[in-house]
């Protein structure tokens, strides 16, 4: 790749890895000030893994996310004030407020609703994937899913699927170390739960450093290319660490506080950012610019959502069944 | 007009949408009967993979939660998949696929995703023991987002289905195992050889049709009990009691008007089907016409259902827990005196 291309891209990446990290903290204090009904489950910490995947892909590439979607969608394109705006239960959310915080998505980028049945996504991604072969196009599809996801049936009935069929589909196993608060190693005996199963279906596989953004996109790339070409699925294992608990209630007395400073300083937004100023692509203090401008946006978007309309009740008869647009 | 089977109505209704739309395609065990595979476990795929190929009639591994997913992801991106289950038991092993992930897609999105995939399942007591006999209506009809229809007639079937493919929401279709036809035998069978239009025709959802007009008990009987109930009706006019028999033909949509007219008229109802007494379908529809047209009736509603228990294998056991001509008989006849 050429340098300035190069340079493009990760500064691309940094900026919306940042606006993840952004994104998800301000949502944080937000719920703790109760300002916002439902739940979370956050991502940050994992920012590397959304960007890494899905910054090169396609509006018409799709992904399929889990209960804990809002890095994968703000990486795919999904608008950040449609998101916010669902976080409120607003009207102009991006699922007009029916669906909230696990179920954010946008067609038009991709992004089918999130999924928050564990391992849900898989084999519906599975069903894009061959809908796309026998459309005859080169469409790829993304299915994120944790590590806890690998001892579902459906885990294992979509990997299986995707093989004999040689379906264009990414698996990517977030493997954050714990499903909720049980971790995975009490509950799976490999080291890999998700990457060394692949074997055992015929599937490609690779165990990728999840907080090294470069290093995923590396790996992505390669699988891409095997999907577009037709050669089926690819399992990608992403070791990584979430930074805040399972949801907005859990204070991960499960986890040691120096495992939890073990992982800190893996932060993937830092190693980008060190990266960056090694390589002279940008000085700490353009980097900086660039975060206080996405705090800015993120700030706004919180505005904006606090302004918008709220649905009305009656908008809960709508779209039960499709409903033939005009529009 | 040719007379035909409900097998090969239902095979006709899939190969005529196939060859319109080339996003239709069907999915299932064993669906193919290339290299000497079924053609489906009832035979209503048979000879399409020859038609269409192995890419639009794809047979899976046994794995319904795969089948179920693949539905869904494909019907959401362009497609219109018709999925087959061998026996409808086994809705229960792809339940999280279609009652969370189809049924709810399109409202989660906001009505920006639809999801027209069609699931196929042999329903009905065939004494083949407790997992491939249930009659599973009254699970489905529950589920705001789902569509639940049950064609009792080759026209039905050959109508409804292809308005099932047609449509932009997931649809349950149930077929009776024992009103199947064709040359696959089946014990305990009826001949549901009958007319259908050469010409291409669909049925709308939401439409019953009364099959037999009579003046003293409204029965509402579905799929084989719809056959029961008119044999029923045959027998008790002769002892001048007069039965008017509608098949509800859709679950979900359901044509209550159609009944309620009736109840007005007759001033009785019954509610026949091999789904369970408690909670099936008719337990709804019971509610539904005690709340909107009980001071039409004049006497109690009457459920002639499956006992609840699982069905039995031995065919004496199994004829007693369904609800037989007997019965029906013999419960529209208390229903007389009530």
């Amino acid at each position: 790749m050429k340098k300035d291309v190069r340079s493009k891209k990760l500064l691309g990446m940094y900026e919306r890895m940042v606006l993840i990290r952004k994104y998800e903290e301000r949502i944080y204090y937000l719920f703790l000030e109760g300002a916002m009904p439902g739940s979370i489950h956050q991502s940050h910490g994992q920012e590397a893994s959304a960007v890494g995947i899905l910054y090169d892909l396609r509006d018409d590439d799709y992904m399929g996310s889990t209960h804990r979607p809002a890095g994968h969608d703000l990486a795919k394109g999904v608008s950040l004030k449609s998101m916010m705006c669902e976080m409120f239960a607003k009207a102009n959310g991006c699922c007009g407020a029916k669906g909230g915080a696990m179920h954010t998505g946008d067609i038009t980028k991709g992004v089918i609703p999130a999924n928050a049945i564990v391992a849900g996504n898989m084999p519906i991604m599975v069903g894009i994937a061959l809908g796309a072969k026998m459309r005859g196009t080169d469409q790829v599809a993304v299915s994120y899913f944790g590590d806890g996801a690998t001892n579902e049936g459906a885990f294992h009935e979509a990997l299986n699927g995707a093989a004999i069929w040689k379906a264009g589909v990414i698996f990517v196993c977030e493997n954050n170390l714990y499903g909720a608060s049980t971790p995975i190693r009490t509950t799976c005996l490999l080291a890999n739960p998700a990457a060394d199963r692949g074997p055992a279906y015929g599937i490609p596989s690779e165990v990728v450093d999840g907080n090294d953004v470069i290093a995923v996109n590396e790996a992505m790339d390669r699988a891409v290319s095997r999907a577009r070409a037709g050669e089926g699925p690819t399992i990608l294992e992403l070791k990584t660490y979430r930074i805040p608990g399972h949801s907005r209630s859990d204070a991960c007395a499960y986890r040691t506080r120096e495992e939890e400073a073990e992982w800190a300083a893996k932060d993937p937004i830092k190693r980008l950012a060190a990266v960056l100023v090694d390589e002279k692509v940008a000085t700490a203090v353009e980097l900086e610019a660039i975060d206080e401008r996405i705090e800015q946006e993120v700030e706004d978007s919180v505005e904006f959502a606090k302004n918008s309309p709220d649905p009305k009740p009656e908008d809960a008869f709508r779209h039960v069944y499709w409903e033939e647009r005009n529009n | 007009m040719a007379t035909m089977s409900v097998v090969e109505a239902l095979n006709g209704a899939i190969a005529e949408e196939m060859r319109r739309d080339a996003s239709v395609f069907c999915i299932g065990e064993d669906i193919s009967d290339l290299n000497g595979g079924y053609g489906g476990a009832f035979a209503v795929t048979r000879g399409l993979a020859e038609e269409f190929g192995a890419e639009r009639i794809v047979n899976t591994p046994i794995s319904e939660i795969l089948i179920g997913g693949v539905c869904v992801g494909a019907a959401m991106t362009g497609m219109r998949p018709i999925g087959d289950l061998q026996y409808g038991d086994f809705l229960f092993c792809m339940m999280d696929q279609l009652v969370n992930q189809a049924a709810k897609m399109c409202y989660m999105s906001n009505g920006t995703v639809k999801v027209p995939m069609v699931m196929r399942c042999p329903c009905g007591a065939t004494t083949r023991g407790a997992q491939h006999a249930q009659s599973l209506e009254g699970f489905f009809t529950r589920v705001p987002g789902l569509k639940v229809i049950c064609p009792a007639t080759a026209y039905d079937a050959k109508g409804l289905l292809k308005q099932a493919i047609r449509d932009d929401n997931p649809v349950i279709v149930f077929e009776h195992k024992r009103l199947y036809g064709g040359k696959r035998v089946e014990l305990g069978a009826l001949s549901t050889m009958s007319d259908v239009p050469d010409e291409e025709y669909t049925i709308e959802f939401g439409k019953a049709v009364v099959r037999r007009e009579g003046k003293d008990i409204t029965v509402v009987g579905n799929l084989l009990m719809q056959y029961r109930a008119q044999e029923a009706a045959a027998r008790l006019e002769k002892e001048g009691i007069s039965l008017e028999v509608i098949d509800p033909r859709t679950l979900l949509p359901f044509d209550y008007e159609t009944v309620i007219k009736s109840v007005e008229k007759t001033g009785r109802l019954m509610i026949v089907h091999e789904d369970n007494y408690t909670g099936g379908w008719g337990a709804q529809l019971s509610a539904y016409i005690a709340e909107h047209a009980i001071y039409h009736l004049d006497a109690p509603i009457r459920r002639v259902a499956t006992y609840d228990v699982p069905i039995p294998f031995a065919p004496i056991m199994e004829d007693h827990v369904v609800p037989s001509v007997d019965r029906i008989v013999e419960e529209a006849r208390e229903l007389m005196l009530a």
